[in-house]
């Protein structure tokens, strides 16, 4: 008799857990990661030839529940047709009853595996603002992302930047409870945290969203509670890692802006992520930032730094004129 | 901002200095004020035509060597209706062009227009 070897059997079982497109345009090429509520595989659409990410459910789903929370996270993502955020071509259902939908596949690297000596501070704060315009564009269509942390982000080969995984995405101005897309990531605020516990028994449900990154409000588990401005928090937040591991010391505006978007009190943080992009855009032109007051040494200072190319050349000219008029005067 | 508001700012800061250096010429100090309206008139209009070159032609050696040629001419225009000081007034007027040429060149927008941010 023959048995199979370890490696044999494995291969099998892993072959095994493979969703099966048999019926549908796709074909499966590999697995690529695993987000909120399912597995995501890279994949081939036959019929257009182009690659495409596919997102599976992935868990025992009895109720149903899990499955229409994929759905809706795909409802969500096709509501917002937005450059920053990836597009969903398609959604459905395989022959083993499981959920899926396909996006399209982004190539690149997500913004926690930013180099350190390559990306510079413009580079990320280039990136941030369009962090800012993605959210601020979500905001607009009535959702929250609750999820923002670096990990969500990519930025693609040619620069653009992709806000991912809208799996706990929740509509405004809709009960929460109905409208949240899923449940909280691998990576998520974790249930057994005794600080987090009594938060998960009370009658709003569940804490969506990343420790760390996650509002005050929104890891209380006060989900009616959540604005825009909970997502703002996030983007502090993750402004505050972008300007960690920088070559050069962040300059305080920048931190100033990190702190007002990470106020406890949401009543003092930014408005919008509109608001908080507007300060990132004041101090890349070298203008007063609203989160920092300046004295006027300090304007002085960022007026010369503003203008320090045209006050080179004006000190180069009178250098240049000085010593023009001690050689007339010989 | 866009490389013929550079040229100008720029050329007029310039123009401004030029005419107060006259000051350390005792035999001109007199007609202080005169000379730098003048020179400032003088480097606004160079400062524009140079910006108006910057933004048709992208070259640092040329945007200098225009930039130097107009500043040399004005400033021999000048320096023909002073009857003199040719070497005096020709020189620095020469530098602003030189100046405002490399600046407008490698800084200010071309004007055109473009796409805005996604």
């Amino acid at each position: 008799m023959n048995w199979l070897s370890d490696e044999a059997i494995s291969r099998l079982q892993a072959a095994s857990a493979l969703p099966d497109f048999a019926g549908t345009r796709y074909r499966l090429v590999e697995r690529v990661g695993s987000g909120g509520m399912g597995v995501v595989y890279l994949g081939e659409d036959t019929v257009l030839r182009r690659r495409v990410a596919l997102k599976i459910l992935d868990f025992p789903d009895a109720s149903g529940e899990l499955a229409a929370r994929l759905l809706r996270e795909a409802h969500i993502l096709a509501r917002l047709e937005h450059p920053g955020i990836v597009p969903v071509h398609d959604a459905g259902t395989l022959a083993d009853g499981r959920v899926f939908y396909a996006m399209k596949f982004v190539e690149g690297r997500r913004l926690d595996h930013l180099d350190a000596g390559k990306d510079t501070l413009f580079d990320r704060l280039r990136i941030f603002q369009r962090i800012c315009d993605t959210v601020a564009f979500a905001h607009a269509r009535g959702v929250l992302h609750r999820d923002l942390k670096p990990e969500n982000v990519m930025v693609g080969s040619f620069g653009e930047v992709l806000v991912m995984d809208w799996g706990v995405a929740k509509i405004l101005g809709s009960n929460p409870e109905n409208h949240s897309a899923g449940p909280r990531d691998e990576n998520a605020a974790p249930a057994g945290d005794p600080s987090l516990a009594a938060t998960l028994e009370t009658a709003h449900g569940a804490v969506l969203g990343t420790i760390g990154y996650m509002s005050p409000e929104q890891a209380r588990g006060e989900i009616e509670n959540l604005d825009a401005r909970s997502d703002v928090f996030s983007m502090g937040a993750i402004l505050q890692y972008l300007l960690m591991n920088l070559v050069v010391i962040p300059a305080r505006p920048l931190s100033a802006i990190a702190r007002k978007a990470m106020a406890t009190d949401r009543e003092g943080r930014y408005i919008s992520a509109i608001a908080m992009g507007q300060d990132i855009a004041c101090y890349l032109d070298g203008r007063p930032v609203s989160a920092y007051p300046e004295n006027t040494l300090r304007k002085i200072a960022r007026w010369a730094f503003r203008y320090r190319v045209a006050i080179v050349l004006v000190l180069t000219y009178l250098v240049v004129r000085a010593l023009l008029l001690l050689w007339f005067r010989r | 901002m866009n490389k013929v508001a550079y040229g100008l700012i720029l050329g007029g800061i310039l123009g401004i200095f030029d005419g107060l250096t006259s000051w350390f010429t005792p035999e001109v100090r007199s007609q202080l004020l005169t000379i730098v309206v003048g020179s400032t008139i003088k480097g606004i209009v160079a400062g524009v035509l140079i910006g108006f070159f910057a933004r048709k032609v992208n070259s640092l050696p040329l945007g200098i060597l225009f930039g130097l040629s107009v500043g040399l001419l004005l400033a021999f225009f000048v320096a023909h209706m002073q009857h003199g000081y040719y070497f005096e007034i020709m020189l620095p007027g020469g530098l602003v062009g030189l100046i405002v040429g490399y600046a407008t060149q490698k800084y200010g927008s071309s004007g055109h227009s473009t796409p805005s941010r996604v």
